[in-house]
Parts: structure tokens; sequence; C-alpha cells
């Protein structure tokens, strides 16, 4: 037979791991979804835990109130786990699982589950996200301060190298660097400097012939905006600075272990509300920058769904983005040739220059002290990012098709159905699982439970041993995952991230001056200037948005009391009290606003808050946004407001209304 | 222009103050904020409320002053003194100048959230200003506000962030000053031997379970102290960290400080140094020439009725400059 030309492949490589990111309510439910998608071709498992049980709470903690099943499914226990995985053999499945801050407890739940099918741990394959620091930069769902997070990340690692071989045990995460505004230089510095972070940590933990296995085990979860030849080029230089790496760093001998592994979610952040079906086109083309070339092709791919910025995607969204990756690769040839870009002057040369930039960067962070010094660094320069980022897109720099050009449009069919073209969970959802996780305390063998917890704080307070075998022994004896997450929290304390806002540097523009001019000129009526407060309630980590918000309004000459993420009602009425503001910013964007906005409502008039105007930013349908409005919330933004100038305005004008301040100027 | 809204009734809240009524802190705080010449009155008239000479006694909060460079853990601090004091039944307010300067104009407050409370205890008040036009410094209606929350409040928390220059200026306001430091402030122990740095009257070292770092830090202070003959300025070690150390022998340490002192005479300066700073902004330096210079200003203040109250003794120096002119 004769040699295959070097152009083609002697044989087309195997598709990547289709998964779709999905889970909602509670295990039943989602069961049948998984087994749906499997029907429907997908390869993997992506679980999408709701935010009680990513931040270890159980669903009948106040702070889970309203984010029960929401963006998730809710696992407490063991029996959920077992219930959530009925008929999916765990010896073939891989299964992904986006948790970070109790990814230790949801590991041992799962290793748990396997075990009660007869399946043993060295036959378990999957990932677990298991990355903190962009929990910190972006994502929001921590739990513990930055120290034992690192070990409980450390010891996860330890362990599955020895027991669970076939695990990701992490998924360093540069997705939600991008999210949160990263450009591909800070995407690449921090993600690897996040990564030195994690192996040194590991490094004192296990024995040191195990490294060149753990440096193999670590995989990646990346991004991909439209810019997708640019976006190619930069998982191109990520595998070059994590061969680099491996090589000098780390001592890593087996090339195959040097190899950069990767899975992706592309880009959200750019989706738009406005003309969502265009969204389509945006997912298709950022797939291609993870599957072109075959150097730095994705072995994961999920894709989200044209209507994110709307709210949660049903079945059939999920399934539309499906499609779009078996056609990439069952009805197109992408698979059939080595890599395309070997030897291109173009993609060589944009790979120099990301390299050179990251390189850069990734020094300032070590002089900072390493990635877990530097957060609030990397906070800061994120915060900063986004702010020019969103700044170009105001002024029409940077061009979303639909949203800032080209507005023009017909009404959407794929909206207009009675649904609003989203899924809406079920409001019984949180009940239910109230009542089941206080069922489930009820009927376990309580002693054994309290013994096993005493181990885990015990295993807890001592730093050199592995959180794992206690973690799991715990699963074991049916203790739930506010349990496991509040001996931990005991143990180590809690942390409230930096919000990175303060550093952000000021916006010199002419809109904005004017509004800094209106702002004098209300101020100066109050008698003290503008006070704002910029609230998140609930358990949504993501702050990107209120970030912007609040730096906008501090140009534009206002006081703004912004204090992160994850305040109950009660504490943002009685910061709404004391700081004596004159308007309220409240931003949801994990679909708890229903029951959300109106507890703070009430805990505002409990705390004497009368006559403060509120207003609401999130991914808020139509109709919800119609009955805040009559509940008496003064304006809801949703992201087709995508204009924070004249958001800006209105909040002034609102301010000035209820002041009786004359709102034009030439009064 | 119009402006719908009167100003509050400044009488009337100083009184709910002077009932202890908490509730009325918020509304007195906006008041005293406002530079709206009717709600300036109004705040005068807060104030006068709250005098020694109305109340027939130095107010009876403890007022403290704490300060130190960012991150070396003041809120972690804070939340651990507020959860002991509220342990003892106190009640307490914490004034939180915020480091971020104005920029344009508006501020980003947001130090708040560090200080760990139940948001439904009534009894604990927290309110953020932006800082003055230095780092740290505080500005002018921070000063009076601890002045108003003293006669509610059994704790007064003035939070300010910055070494050098902030700890003088607190100094003015506070009954009790506590620099807080981390082990490895190095910059902190060379600003006290330079003289940079006035040593404050309780020095809290934090982060003590870091071990042998902390105890070297601890014995580096110590020496330190000894060298500048400041003996009299105790060290208390802590931890926030769980479990927590060191938090009651510095909560005694702070009352000790108090006991030690003449109260009634460092508020007397404070008050008359206040004042003085006030009429200085408004009138400038002719205003200060009026009054014979700075020097015969603070001579003829200590003269005056030891009881009165900031207004009134920044308008007996109006009055004073007014008559000379």
């Amino acid at each position: 037979m004769p040699e295959p030309p070097s152009h083609r492949l002697p044989e087309p490589d195997r598709p990547w791991m289709m998964r779709t990111y999905a889970g909602h309510s509670d295990a039943r439910r989602s069961n049948e979804l998984y087994r749906k998608n499997l029907e429907k071709g997908q390869t993997g498992l992506s679980i999408a835990f709701d935010l009680p049980t990513q931040t270890g709470y159980d669903p009948d903690h106040e702070l889970a109130k309203g984010e029960v099943g929401k963006v998730g499914v809710s696992i407490a226990h063991k029996g959920d786990m077992e219930t959530l995985l009925d008929g999916i053999p765990l010896d073939q499945m891989n299964t992904s699982m986006t948790i970070n801050a109790t990814a230790a407890w949801l590991l041992a739940l799962y290793i748990v589950a396997a075990e009660d099918q007869g399946v043993t741990a060295d036959k378990l394959q999957g990932t677990t996200q298991n990355d903190i620091l962009k929990e910190y930069l972006s994502r929001g769902t921590y739990a513990f301060p930055p120290g034992p997070s690192m070990r409980l990340i450390a010891d996860t690692i330890a362990y599955t190298v020895e027991h669970v071989p076939k695990w990701n045990p992490i998924n360093i995460c540069s997705y939600h660097l991008q999210e949160a505004g990263a450009t591909p230089v800070q995407e690449i510095a921090f993600t690897m400097s996040n990564a030195i972070a994690v192996l040194d940590a590991v490094r004192e933990r296990v024995p040191s012939e195990l490294m060149s296995s753990v440096f193999g085990r670590i995989s990646f979860f990346v991004n991909a905006g439209v810019r997708f030849v640019e976006e190619h080029a930069k998982l191109r230089a990520m595998a070059t600075l994590w061969d680099e790496l491996g090589r000098d760093r780390y001592g890593v001998e087996d090339e195959k272990h040097r190899r950069l592994r990767y899975g992706v979610q592309v880009n959200s952040l750019g989706l738009t509300a406005a003309q969502p079906e265009n969204n389509v086109y945006r997912i298709a083309l950022e797939a291609l920058a993870v599957t072109l070339g075959r150097n730095a092709r994705a072995r994961a791919i999920q894709l989200p769904a044209w209507n994110e910025a709307l709210g949660l995607p049903r079945p059939w969204d999920q399934q539309w983005s499906l499609r779009l990756q078996q056609i990439l690769a069952y009805e197109t040839d992408l698979l059939e040739y080595p890599d395309i870009f070997e030897g291109s002057k173009v993609m060589d040369g944009l790979v120099a220059e990301l390299l050179e930039g990251a390189r850069t960067e990734m020094h300032r962070v070590a002089e900072l002290g390493g990635a877990v010094q530097a957060v609030d660094y990397m906070k800061a320069a994120l915060v900063e990012s986004h702010r020019k980022r969103w700044q170009r897109i105001e002024s029409g720099e940077q061009v979303a098709v639909g949203m800032n050009r080209f507005t023009s449009t017909e009404p959407s069919p794929l909206t207009a159905g009675a649904d609003g073209g989203i899924l809406v969970v079920d409001p019984e959802v949180e009940a239910e699982r109230r009542h089941a996780v206080e069922q489930w305390r009820a009927e376990r063998d309580q002693a054994a439970v309290d013994a096993a917890l005493a181990t885990l704080a015990e295993v807890a307070r001592q730093d050199h041993e592995n959180i794992m075998p206690a973690t799991i022994a715990a699963a074991r004896a049916g203790a739930t995952t506010g349990e496991w997450s509040q001996t931990l929290r005991d143990t180590f304390g809690e942390y409230r991230a930096p919000t990175g806002v303060g550093e952000a540097a000021a916006a010199p523009s002419e809109e904005v001056s004017e509004l800094r001019e209106e702002v004098e000129r209300v101020s100066e009526a109050l008698g003290r200037r503008l006070k704002f407060l910029v609230g998140k309630p609930g358990l949504d980590g993501h702050s990107n948005g209120a970030e912007q918000i609040a730096v906008r309004a501090r140009d534009a000459g206002m006081d703004v009391v912004y204090e992160g993420i994850r305040l109950t009602p009660a504490q943002i009425a009685t910061s709404a009290a004391q700081e004596g503001v004159h308007v309220i910013g409240l931003s949801i964007l994990s679909g708890s606003h229903r029951e959300l906005i109106p507890a703070v409502l009430d805990a505002l008039r409990e705390a004497g808050v009368e006559d403060v105007p509120v207003v609401v930013g999130g991914i808020i349908p139509q109709d919800d946004a119609a009955a805040m409005r009559e509940a008496g919330i003064a304006a809801v933004y949703t992201p087709k407001d995508w204009n924070l100038n004249g958001m800006m305005r209105d909040i002034i004008a609102l301010v000035a209304e209820r002041h009786g301040v004359d709102s034009a100027v030439d009064a | 222009m119009s402006r719908a809204r009167a100003p509050a009734d400044g009488r009337e809240l100083g009184r709910r103050l002077r009932d202890r009524d908490l509730t009325a802190a918020p509304a007195a705080l906006n008041l005293i904020e406002s530079r709206a010449p009717d709600a300036r009155e109004q705040a005068e008239a807060l104030l006068a409320e709250l005098s020694p000479a109305a109340l027939g006694h130095e107010a009876p909060a403890h007022v403290i002053g704490l300060t130190g460079p960012p991150g070396v853990g003041k809120s972690s601090l804070l939340s651990q003194l507020v959860k002991y004091w509220r342990s003892c039944d106190r009640s307490v307010a914490v004034l939180a100048v915020d480091p971020s300067s104005r920029r344009s104009g508006g501020s980003l407050l947001g130090d708040r959230a560090r200080i760990e409370a139940d948001p439904k205890d009534r009894h604990v008040f927290i309110r953020s200003t932006a800082a003055g036009t230095r780092l740290g410094g505080l500005a002018p209606a921070t000063r009076a506000a601890s002045e108003a929350l003293t006669a509610a409040f059994d704790v007064v928390v003035i939070e300010t962030v910055g070494v050098g220059q902030s700890e003088t200026e607190v100094a003015d306001a506070a009954d009790t000053v506590a620099v807080v430091l981390q082990p490895a402030s190095g910059d902190v122990l060379q600003f006290l031997k330079a003289g940079i740095m006035e040593v404050p009257d309780v020095l809290v070292l934090t982060k003590t379970d870091l071990g042998a770092a902390a105890t070297r830090a601890m014995s580096d202070l110590q020496a330190a102290l000894l060298a500048l003959g400041a003996t009299g300025t105790e060290v208390c070690p802590v931890s926030s960290v769980p479990p927590p150390q060191g938090i009651a022998q510095l909560a005694q340490a702070l009352e000790a400080h108090r006991t030690r002192i003449d109260l009634a005479e460092r508020r007397q300066r404070a008050r008359r140094r206040h004042a003085l700073e006030n009429f200085a902004v408004e009138h400038g330096e002719r205003g200060l020439r009026a009054l014979g210079g700075r020097l015969q200003a603070e001579r003829w203040l200590e003269t005056q009725d030891p009881a009165l109250d900031v207004p009134s003794l920044e308008r007996a120096l109006a009055d004073r400059a007014g008559s000379d002119q």
C-alpha cells in the first residue's frame, strides 16, 4: 500500500467528546434529561449543579432560598447522586462536573454512587472542575479561604492520581476569565499562573516520582470568542507554554504528559439578547476556533444555546447546539487532515505575539508571589479590561451585529412561543427538595454521620492529612452537602473575594462628563452626594455586570456602595438603611429573581427603608419584568440594555424625581 | 432649582440619639453629611443636643480609632471585636473610612461587607464614608458623625487605612488609637523608630497563627517601643482565623487605656481642634489672621466653656473674628 500523502491523515481522527452542560431541578428530572441527551448522540455527560450545591448549602438553608434547582441540579447526598446516575453505566461514561469549592465532596458522592453500581474507582472517567482561583476572579462559587481551598485541590489531585487514575481531578479554567473581560494575553497568562500555583501546592503533597503523572492529569477548560483566528492562536500558545512548563519547571520527561488537554465551552459573553438567533452563527464560528487546527484541538466540547442571554435553555435549544457539533464532526472534512496551520506565517506570528505578552504578564504575577497572592491584582486587571471592552461596544468601535449596529429587525418567531423561548423551572421544586432533605436526615443512621463528620473535622485540622478518605466515608455514611461544607467552614473560616472595582481607572468621555455634571447638580440639590447601593442578592456569583455598573456610577460621580456577591436580602436592606442611599440597584443572573426580588423589597420595608427607588438588572424574561414593575420596581434592565450611560441617566433622573429636584437643567 | 424635601429635624434626631434610640443614626448621619445651608443648621442643632453641656457629662461611648496599612486584617479583626462587644451586650457603631480616594468626585465604598455582623442585629451600625483628600484622612463629616453617635452607642469605631498621617488625624477624633500591624510590617517599625508615626495607645499584631514570624515580630515591636521609651503602649497579639485568639485581651487593653486617660480633657482638646479646623476651612487664612493667628486662637479656645459642642465653638470663633475685623 502506498504511503498516504502528508496533507491527509491515514485515517480520519475520532471526534472529540460531545457534551451538553445540563441539569436542573432534582436528580430524577435531570436523570431523564441525561438519558434523552445520550440517545441523541451525546458522548459524555456534563453536570450542571445548582448554586446551593456549588457553594455548599443544603436546599433548606437560608441562603439557598430561590436558588434550588435553578441553574443546575440540586444534589444533597449520595441518594441524590445515585438517582442522578441511575441507568447510566459509570464504567463506560465520561462525566464532567462543573464543581469547585465542593469538588472533593461531589467527587466522593460520585465514587460512592459508582460503588453502588458495582463499579470500582479505578474505572471511573471524568473531570471535576475544581479550580478555585477563577472562582475568586470571576465565577463566585467559592466557600473557603485561598489556603485551605488550595489544599483541597491538592488533596483531590493526590488522591485521584493513586486511586482514580483515569480521572481529571482539575480543569484549570481560562473560560471564566474571558467571560470576566480578559484579553487573550491575560487569559493565557493568568491560567498558566494558576496552573503553576496548583502544581506547586501538589508537589508538596505527593512523592516526587508521581509528579509526571500529576502533570499529565491536569486539564484545562477554555473559552473561544468570535475572533476565531486569534482564539485558535491562543490555544497553540497555551500548548507551547504548557509543554515548556512541564519540561523546565517540573522535569516531566514523558512528552505525552506534557500535551495540553482541554475541554471547551465557547463564549457566552458575546451572545446577545438582541436578535438572539444570530448567536447560532457566533457559536458555530467559535467552535471552529477550537477544532480547526489539529495541533491544538479540543478533547471535549460543549456549546452554549442561542438563547442563553434570555434565560435557561430548553432541551430543544440544547439539541440544536449538539447538532452543530455533530455536523462539524461527521459532515465536514475537518477530521481528515493533519494540522492545517502548520507552516502558516500568520498563525506563527500570532502565536509568537501572544506568547511574548503572556510571558511578560506571567512574570508580573510571579513577582507578586504567584497566582494566589496576585488575586487582587488579577481581579482588578480583569475589571479594567472588561471596562475597556464595554466602552468599545458603547462607542461602536467594537461591532456587535444586531446590538450596536444593523439593529433594525423583524420580530423573531423564535421567542414568540408561550414560554418566551426559555425553560422555567417548576417553582414547586424548592419546597420538594427542602422536604426531601429533611426526610433524608430523619431516616439515616445519625450516629454514623456524626462520627464521620467528627473525623472529617479532625482531618481538616491536620494540614498534612488528605481530606478525601474522610470525605468519602462521610458520603457513605449519608452526610449532606451542607454538613460537609459547614464542617470545613467551621475549621477553615469563610472568605470574601476582592471586588476589583476600587482600582478600575476612570473613563474619560464626553458622555460621562455630562453625567457627572448632572450628578453634581442633583447632589447639590440633595445636599449630599448621590449615593447608590449596588447589590447582588442570592448565591449567583456572576458579578461582571454589577461591577461594571458600580465602576460607571463612580465615574459619573456617585458614591457607590458595592459589597460583592452573595448577600442576603436582610444584608442588603441593612446596608441601604445604614448607608442612607438614594437609590438601589440589584443584579441577578441565576433566574432566582422571582423569589429574591420580593424578599429584598420585604426586607427593605422591614428595615424602614421607604421611598428609595429600586432598579433590577439581570437575565429577566419579559413577563417577569412586567410583574416586577407592578410590585414596585422602578425599572428592569436586561442584556438588551447594554448602554450603561443610558442606565446612569435613568438612575439620576429617578432620584431627582423622588426628591422633587427639577429634572431639566434649564430650570 | 428646587428642593422639595425639607431637612430632618435636627433637635428631634439629637434627642432620639440621646435617648439611645439607635434607629435615629442613619437619618442623623444623612443630616451631618449634608452641605445644604438649612441642613447644616439642623445638624448644628443636632450636635448641640448631644454636647456635654446638654448631656451634663461627656458622651458615654468609647471612641476607638483603628488604623493600619492595607491587608493587615483590620476587617477580620473588627469582625471579631464586634462579635466580642455584642457578646458583652454593648452596642457598636463603625465608621468605615474607605481608602479608595475620590475620583471624578465619586467613590466606591465596599468595606462594610468585610465586617461580619448579623444584619438583623439593630445594635450594630456600620456606615462607610469616602476618605478625605489624603489617603486615609478623615472627612470633616466623619468627626461630626462620631461625635453624634458617641451619645447613643457604647462603642464607636473609626476605621481608617494608612500609616504615618492617618493615626494622627484619628487621634484627634478618638479616645483610644489602635494601630494594626501584621508580622513583617517592617516599614511600620521604621516609621515608629524614625518618629514619622506617633506611638499609638495600643499596638495590635495580627496573624499570630503564623508562628515563628509572629514571635519575631512581637519581640521586634517590644524592643522598638522600649527604645522609644513608650512603655505605656500595650502590644496585643491576635489571630482572627478560627479559633480566634487574643480578642478579649485586646478589648480589655482598649478599655484599660480609656480608664487610664483623662477622657474629658482629651475630648475637649479634640473638640477645640476640630472647631478650629472647620473654622480654617470655612474662613481660610484671613479668618485665622483676624483671630491673631492659630496659636492665639487655640489659647482663646481654652478659655471657652469646655462643655460646648463643635458647632458652638465654631460660631464663637466666627463671632470673635467678625468683631475684630
